[in-house]
């Protein structure tokens, strides 16, 4: 059983030069309350992981805009201009990877696999520096897998076990990141009795999740 | 007719009845609104539902269901919502049977550049590489040439988005078929001529025959 925790606690657990697997989708499925608490203690140096850095002002967004960031892992940063003007003044650094190569990565390190063999990105940019390995003749990547220090994921409901149900598109990388942070903080819309979620709708169980935050006020 | 919607006309006569397709951002996006009316198929969008519907009434909007461009959609009956990794599961596993994208280089490989050009435009690659190594049938939409400037070349010089011959290529002035020999001009839009055509393209054009009058949807 767990109590839940505020999101200014959540935030004083997560140092200065973390690594955060942050769930979400051009904001959707993102973890906004963890987010908005950490922008408001002043984090630096951190690394994000995740699909994308949304839009200034929206989800991720507000960590980049704060300078909280110093290195993204993400498939996608078009959308936010002030990502790449930092990337191109060097105040952050960026390694983008296909966005199936990423969930995988991610998959692979919370599953406890060694790598992942994908034929995605052969022959671009993206196989630069990376073993390529031939298998019934056809050539693969060898990607490595990711974990980080802590997941950042938000669901639509919990538990007081720590049980997981996501919504719709705001699933996305969130049940794959619950598997791969050391200590993964769960950031729910609503928080039920134990027993309230049928076993069915579990898609992230308890023993996964470490923290869950208060419901909003 | 402009341009976009002669392409997204005929795109739309690509698909076939009862398959999973994932439509790009942008003017692949039209297609959905000239399909057939006997041609039923689900709409995937990569970043989590199998199923896609219009754009909701004003007021109707659900903030955790949005396309992968991140406007607000909605979900048809029969849809089911998906994390990243059965999203990108389905894509790179063969599950997809069609894929429309836009493109900025397509080459006499039948090889597409459409994720970056070096120095002015680095967004990310986000779904694109895993979409065109995994579709069934990869359909590149996009207006023949970039202000006069071929954009059908011997060799893309901008960084592929994968090593894999796309099916279609569809323009404003032509359909283009890659095969193993070469790009064969299967179509010509009406009142467009072959000279037409070979003059906005820097790529060997072969023709088998007279080509077709583009049909439209």
């Amino acid at each position: 059983m767990k109590t839940a925790i505020t999101p200014a606690r959540a935030a004083e657990m997560i140092p200065d030069g973390a690594s955060l697997l942050i769930g979400g989708f051009m904001g959707v499925g993102t973890p906004n309350r963890l987010i908005d608490a950490l922008v408001a203690v002043g984090r630096k140096d951190l690394t994000v992981i995740a699909n994308d850095t949304a839009k200034p002002g929206v989800g991720i967004g507000k960590l980049i805009s704060a300078g909280a960031v110093s290195h993204v892992v993400a498939s996608h940063i078009g959308l936010n201009p002030e990502t790449q003007a930092k990337m191109i003044s060097g105040e952050l650094t960026v390694e983008l990877v296909p966005q199936g190569t990423l969930v995988e990565r991610i998959r692979a390190g919370g599953v406890g696999l060694g790598g992942v063999l994908t034929p995605t990105g052969v022959g671009t940019p993206v196989e630069e520096g990376k073993d390529k390995i031939e298998i019934d003749g056809t050539t693969y990547l060898l990607e490595r897998p990711i974990k980080a220090d802590f997941a950042l994921i938000a669901a639509k409901q919990c538990d007081y076990v720590g049980n997981l149900e996501y919504t719709l598109t705001a699933h996305n990388f969130n049940p794959v990141m619950a598997l791969a942070g050391r200590k993964v903080i769960a950031e729910p819309d609503h928080i039920l009795p134990i027993g309230a979620i049928p076993p069915d709708a579990v898609k992230t169980p308890g023993v996964l999740v470490h923290y869950i935050l208060e419901r909003k006020h | 007719m402009d341009a976009k919607e002669r392409i997204a006309r005929r795109v739309a006569l690509e698909v076939e009845e009862g398959t999973l397709v994932n439509l790009g951002i942008g003017l692949p996006s039209l297609v959905a609104n000239y399909l057939p009316a006997d041609v039923h198929v689900y709409f995937q969008a990569e970043n989590g539902v199998i199923g896609l519907g219009a754009r909701p009434p004003e007021g109707m909007e659900d903030r955790d269901l949005t396309d992968a461009g991140g406007g607000f959609v909605t979900a048809v009956p029969g849809a089911a919502s998906i994390d990243s990794a059965m999203s990108f599961g389905l894509i790179r596993g063969g599950h997809l049977d069609m894929t429309v994208l836009g493109g900025l280089q397509v080459d006499e490989r039948g090889y597409l550049a459409n994720w970056m050009v070096p120095g002015k435009m680095v967004p990310g690659m986000g779904g694109a590489m895993d979409l065109v190594q995994g579709a069934r049938k990869v359909v590149v939409a996009m207006v023949h040439a970039a202000k006069g400037s071929p954009k059908i070349v011997p060799e893309c010089t901008l960084p592929l988005t994968a090593m894999r011959r796309v099916s279609l290529i569809v323009t404003e002035m032509c359909v283009i078929e890659p095969t193993e020999a070469g790009l064969v001009l299967r179509e010509l839009a009406e009142g467009v001529s072959v000279e037409d055509v070979r003059a906005v393209t820097s790529a060997a054009l072969i023709l088998e025959g007279e080509p077709k009058v583009m049909p439209l949807a």
